[in-house]
């Protein structure tokens, strides 16, 4: 079977516009993005159904040959409904994040809160770790013998020594 | 066996009632599970004695995967259970005295080592491979909690996620060992993967895999270096954990794999290279310790190396060594930690150069530590001077037959046992000796209980010694699983080689502890060359380190970032298989008919406009051109079912929208950069671009012929229908269109629970009083009024119709009058005057056609539009139903019968607000959902009741005046399930982005007299 080209350029332009919006960080226009890209899909299935027919009503006649395929109407019949659905709930996301963050005039735009983190920041969260770590060798280490500074009062190397020697 | 580990797990769970209950008393409770498991166990010795006897059991599990729960007791697991019980009793019992009443999380911890004794008894005795390592796995976790006991202490917690990450690491090594394992013998059964081992390279890897899972268990190095960390462990963990139990999964597991992959290439360099170093640097370290449980710990270490060894070894003396030692090592190390708790508790420390005089004030403690440490040294006539003659001999005896590894075995092991000699005589010194210190500690009072379970094990060590010919034939029973042999346990086999081999050892290893100093300054002169915790530590951190900058990499830009990574991994990935595939499309069509070009041509402006739009609504709109365009392409291509329901749709999406951005800002805020710009174009190009080559190869590259050739006969016959897109819909895809449905209630349910921040209520805000002015049932019970505090605005209609019956011309003269006395300044004082919906409530006109008169303010208000939408809606609503039940044979059906209703009810919320809409639906949106989904469901579930798979139609065939030929099926009942749930969809929206927007939007102006506001929305509450 052959496609439209028509039908395939539209699917494109739709996809690549589509992607395009979304790629911003207003939550509208990812919305407007979703619609696009939505249509897109839809035409793709669409486009599956091969040549354009008669519609598939049956009549009991010879026309009934002619048809289009009605499996991708099927397919697609439902996807539109969920669509308007994902697309109320969408908007209901972002007047509900609009309205809990109180962004006034920013309307809906995502904040770019990860921006300025740095590694080390991103690293320090395992700190808590290392301290733990750090303990553990602490403790294993304070009991390992030196045999030479085991007397309490004696501090020095030297001092030992002498003591011993005497 | 499986009866007992339920008993584990059932007193486990049920441990924090019984110590609440009981306090620490809880410990004897429940130290009486792992005795009936002891004696469980040995009722099964008779039956052990036999060759090559065992118990079994098995229940079915996971059949698809040959998993089963099979559990078996034979001589080894016999002997493994017996340790595991036996210790794990006396533990508990010393638990009793070991914690105060007081003891933070006691519950959690009797829980938790009742739980790890289950799971090493659970282990031990199950004979699938892949039950085996779940308990594997479990006791890892548990052992993590146990040793993170004091969660506040830093080396607690540290040291638990060591050992949790040292030992998980170990267990998926072996998990993919153990997978190679059963795949290439077939089954899961250890029994039969030892019987008959699958031979070639990948088993032989898989073995060694298996081994390194042993090692990270049982500490053997490169691993070891988490076992003295968790010493941080309260004392009974580390008796019980550390000696006796978890380490020992790996010796047995050694010891469960070695009859049948002894001779396996690999094995014995892994187990005797590994195991002798570690012998030896355990002990080595352990000689230098200030710490009397460290002392132990590394003294742990080297006998798991030592045990590694002789169980690995994989001769039939050897193994019955092995067993000995493995019994030995458990009976006295268990009863050494135990003996360090307790000067541990009565002393405050265990750093021996602060304790003296500790022999005469605890004697009964002393002398059975002694003999526990006597064991350990290998001294006659305890457990472990037979023990490690036995392992001497078979070094010997292999040796002498020319195996160059029972050489380095030997001499191996023969060093280590003069380190094991020294830190022996080290600790026996250094807990009791007299010695000169300068702040001796206090020795505080205890419980005479405490000492029973170190002086059982520390007698035990005798007993066992000394009885060692009954003890011959059970353990020689395992022993025989690996071969021929004549070694026999006993205390005294003559002048033989590993006697005079024993003496020169103990010789040599006390020489050591006189001289320790001189080893001391030794031992501090020479570097730490092991030193695997660095290791760890490096590791570790650099795992962290990664993590940090992918974590960085990957989410640093936010959603946009995320969508783009995802787009670029599809281009990629599907582009690159188009390329690598090569099927280019052979012929394609330039359109199907003359005014496709033309249409496609506006979508395409329209969507470009709609990306470069500045204003929300223009954005929006020229989004919506692009679904109307969809209507004409569908109309024209043959699709009348799409097309309805696409226009269905555009037109509800773009009234949603509206809805929604009437709140936000008008513009879209601007905050790319222009170099994001064009990277989002080129990927947005990159990805349409691979889109339509993707659907036009697909599309020419399809090989099956379509089935809508025989689609025309299966929706007349099967499905009673002439439209073949409905009939498969509510037929022959009905499961499909199920689930479809029930992700549109989803979505319902959760725009709704979006917007009603506070609790959504059972029934729709409603106009007080107008159904009851309706049906002239108007009186208001006072004590209603009364309760809810019903002031000023709200009382007012309620009073009036209660107070005037069914007099409603009567009424009219007084509002009236009201508001001319309020605004006696303006010309027309009914029509621009501005009232809040409240005061329009409060005044209470009886409009009940044009309900919004009362609650909408007059210069929102069009009366010509309500009056048009008043009389549109029903007949709208009754084509509705008529496209629902003809849609079977004609364009229609559910979606869109459904999405008119919707319409029908947008359009009476536009022009009226959201109490005529409450008014048009009184019922709430939920019940619609619900009713619709049932129904669906219901229709599926049906049919199973008479037989036939779900979702089988069944039909009843008239003629309706009107509708014309009816038939009536169960799937039209399933059409109304998705007509209700589209409708109620709609409800939903326009309640929740509709109703509930506005009362907020009101919420806000009215901020200025939020008293008011309070009494209205008490008042909806209450009804």
């Amino acid at each position: 079977m052959s496609a439209s080209l028509t039908l395939v350029i539209l699917m494109g332009v739709m996809y690549a516009v589509g992607i395009y919006v979304m790629l911003e960080r207003s939550l509208t226009r990812v919305l407007i993005g979703f619609l696009l890209v939505g249509n897109a899909t839809n035409i793709l299935i669409f486009i599956m159904s091969g040549g354009s027919g008669r519609p598939p009503l049956v009549t009991g006649t010879a026309a009934d040959a002619d048809i289009v395929d009605p499996i991708p109407q099927v397919l697609m019949l439902t996807a539109i409904v969920i669509n308007f659905g994902i697309t109320a709930f969408l908007l209901a996301l972002i007047y509900r994040s609009w309205w809990l963050a109180q962004l006034g005039e920013e309307g809906d735009t995502l904040p770019d809160e990860h921006k300025g983190e740095t590694e080390a920041e991103t690293e320090s969260s395992f700190d808590p770790l290392d301290l733990d770590d750090a303990a553990v060798h602490e403790v294993l280490r304070a009991s390992d013998e030196r045999p030479d500074d085991d007397a309490p009062a004696r501090s020095t190397h030297d001092d030992t020594t002498r003591e011993e020697r005497s | 066996m499986a009866i007992m580990t339920v008993l584990f797990a059932v007193l486990s769970f049920a441990a924090p009632a019984i110590v609440r209950l009981l306090g620490r008393r809880a410990f004897f409770v429940l130290a009486a599970v792992p005795v009936v498991a002891f004696v469980h166990t040995l009722v099964a010795t008779p039956v052990i004695l036999q060759a090559g006897g065992s118990v079994d059991e098995s229940f079915a599990w996971i059949p698809q995967l040959e998993i089963v729960l099979s559990f078996r007791m034979d001589a080894l697991a016999w002997l493994l259970a017996l340790v595991v019980t036996g210790v794990g009793a006396l533990v508990l019992v010393y638990c009793a005295s070991y914690f105060s009443d007081d003891e933070p999380s006691l519950g959690r911890f009797a829980a938790l080592l009742l739980g790890f004794a289950g799971t090493m008894y659970g282990l031990v005795t199950s004979d699938d491979v892949i039950v085996m390592f779940m308990y594997w796995e479990i006791t890892s976790v548990l052992s993590y909690l146990l040793i993170g006991h004091y969660t506040g202490r830093k080396e607690s917690r540290g040291a638990a996620l060591q050992a949790l990450l040292v030992t998980t690491l170990g267990g998926l090594v072996m998990l993919v060992g153990v997978v190679i394992l059963s795949v290439e013998a077939g089954t899961t059964r250890i029994s039969e993967l030892v019987a008959a081992p699958p031979e070639g390279v990948g088993p032989s890897i898989a073995i060694v895999l298996v081994l390194v899972g042993a090692m990270s268990k049982s500490a053997i190095v490169p691993f070891h270096f988490w076992l003295p960390a968790a010493m941080a462990a309260p004392t009974p963990v580390s008796a019980y954990l550390h000696a006796a139990a978890m380490v020992k999964a790996g010796i047995y597991l050694v010891a469960r794999f070695a009859p049948g992959y002894a001779e396996s290439p690999g094995w014995i360099p892994v187990v005797v290279g590994f195991g002798v170093f570690t012998m030896l640097v355990g002990a080595w370290r352990s000689l230098r310790q200030y710490d009397l449980k460290l002392v132990l710990a590394y003294g742990t270490v080297s006998q798991l190396g030592f045990l590694f060894v002789i169980v690995g070894f994989g001769t039939r003396d050897a193994a019955l060594a092995g067993a000995t030692m493995l019994l030995a090592h458990a009976v006295y190390k268990a009863g050494l930690f135990l003996t360090v708790g307790i000067i541990d508790h009565r002393t405050g420390t265990r750093d021996w150069r602060k304790l003296t005089g500790l022999a005469r004030a605890m004697p009964v403690l002393t002398v059975s530590a002694v003999l526990s440490t006597a064991s350990m040294a290998g001294i006659i006539p305890l457990i472990g001077f037979v023990g490690k003659e036995a392992v001497f001999t078979a070094f010997i005896e292999a040796g002498l037959e020319g195996d160059v590894w029972a050489w380095i075995a030997l001499v191996g092991t023969a060093v280590g046992s003069v380190l094991t000699v020294a830190y022996s005589a080290r600790f026996v010194w250094g807990a009791f000796a007299n010695r000169s210190v300068k702040e001796p500690v206090e020795i505080h009072r205890d419980s005479g209980l405490i000492v029973a379970a170190p002086a059982l094990l520390g007698l035990a060590g005798v007993v066992l010694g000394v009885a060692v010919p009954l003890l011959d034939p059970l353990l020689a029973a395992y022993a025989d699983t690996l071969g021929e042999g004549d070694y026999y346990l006993a205390l005294w086999h003559g002048l033989e080689p590993a006697l005079f081999l024993s003496i020169a050892v103990i010789a040599i290893g006390l020489g050591l502890f006189v001289a320790r100093r001189t080893v001391a300054r030794l031992q501090a002169r020479v570097p730490d060359t092991v030193d695997a915790s660095r290791g760890y530590w490096t590791t570790v951190n650099a795992v962290d380190r990664t993590a940090a900058r992918v974590t960085l990499f990957a989410q640093r830009g936010g959603l946009p970032q995320y969508l783009m990574t995802i787009v670029v991994v599809f281009v990629l990935a599907v582009g690159g298989a188009l390329i690598a595939t090569g099927t280019w499309p052979t012929d394609i069509r330039l359109f199907d008919y003359g005014l496709q070009p033309v249409i496609a041509a506006c979508m395409i402006v329209a969507t470009i406009m709609a990306a470069r739009a500045r204003q929300r609504m223009t954005a929006v709109l020229l989004a919506g051109v692009t679904g109307f365009g969809l209507v004409a392409l569908f109309g024209l291509h043959g699709a009348p079912d799409l097309a309805l329901t696409q226009a269905l749709v555009e037109l509800a999406t773009i009234v949603t929208f509206i809805l929604v951005l009437r709140r936000l800002p008008q513009t879209i805020a601007q905050h790319n950069k222009p170099v994001r710009k064009v990277r989002r174009a080129i990927v947005g190009i990159l990805f349409g671009a691979t889109m339509s080559v993707v659907g036009a190869v697909a599309l020419s590259s399809r090989q099956a012929e379509s089935l809508a050739g025989d689609l025309p006969r299966l929706s007349l016959e099967e499905g009673h229908g002439r439209n073949i897109v409905n009939v498969m819909l509510v037929d022959i895809r009905a499961w499909d269109t199920m689930n479809e449905i029930a992700v549109l209630v989803v979505v319902a349910t959760g725009i709704a629970s979006l917007l009603f921040v506070s609790g959504r209520s059972g029934t729709p805000q409603r106009i007080p009083g107008a159904r009851r002015q309706r049906s002239n049932r108007r009186s208001v019970p006072a004590d209603v009024r009364h309760r809810t505090g019903l002031t000023g605005s709200i009382e007012v209609p309620a009073a009036i119709s209660a107070g005037h019956g069914g007099g409603e011309a009567s009424d009219r003269t007084d509002e009236e009058s009201q508001p001319v006395r309020s605004q006696p300044a303006t010309d027309e004082p009914k029509v621009s005057r501005t009232t809040t919906p409240e005061e329009r409530l409060a005044s209470g006109e009886r409009q009940s056609w044009l309900l919004a008169g009362r609650t909408i303010r007059d210069e929102n208000r069009s009366v010509l539009l309500e009056i048009l939408v008043r009389l549109l809606f029903h007949p709208a609503i009754v084509v509705s139903i008529f496209l629902l039940f003809t849609g079977h044979n004609t364009p229609g059906g559910g979606f869109a019968g459904g999405l008119l209703a919707g319409l029908a009810l947008v359009a009476r919320y536009l022009a009226g607000g959201r109490y005529e809409l409450a008014e048009a639906v009184p019922i709430d949106a939920g019940k619609l959902l619900g009713t619709g989904i049932l129904l669906a469901v219901g229709t599926a579930a049906a049919s199973l009741f008479f037989g036939a798979d779900a979702l089988t139609s069944a039909y009843l065939e008239t003629d309706v005046p009107v509708i014309g030929h009816l038939s009536i099926g169960t799937s039209t009942i399933f059409d109304i399930g998705v007509y209700l749930v589209v409708v109620g969809l709609t409800v939903d929206i326009l309640r929740s982005l509709g109703g509930e927007i506005d009362r907020q939007q009101e919420d806000a102006e009215l901020d200025l007299d939020p008293e008011a506001e309070d009494d209205f929305t008490t008042t909806e509450a209450s009804r």
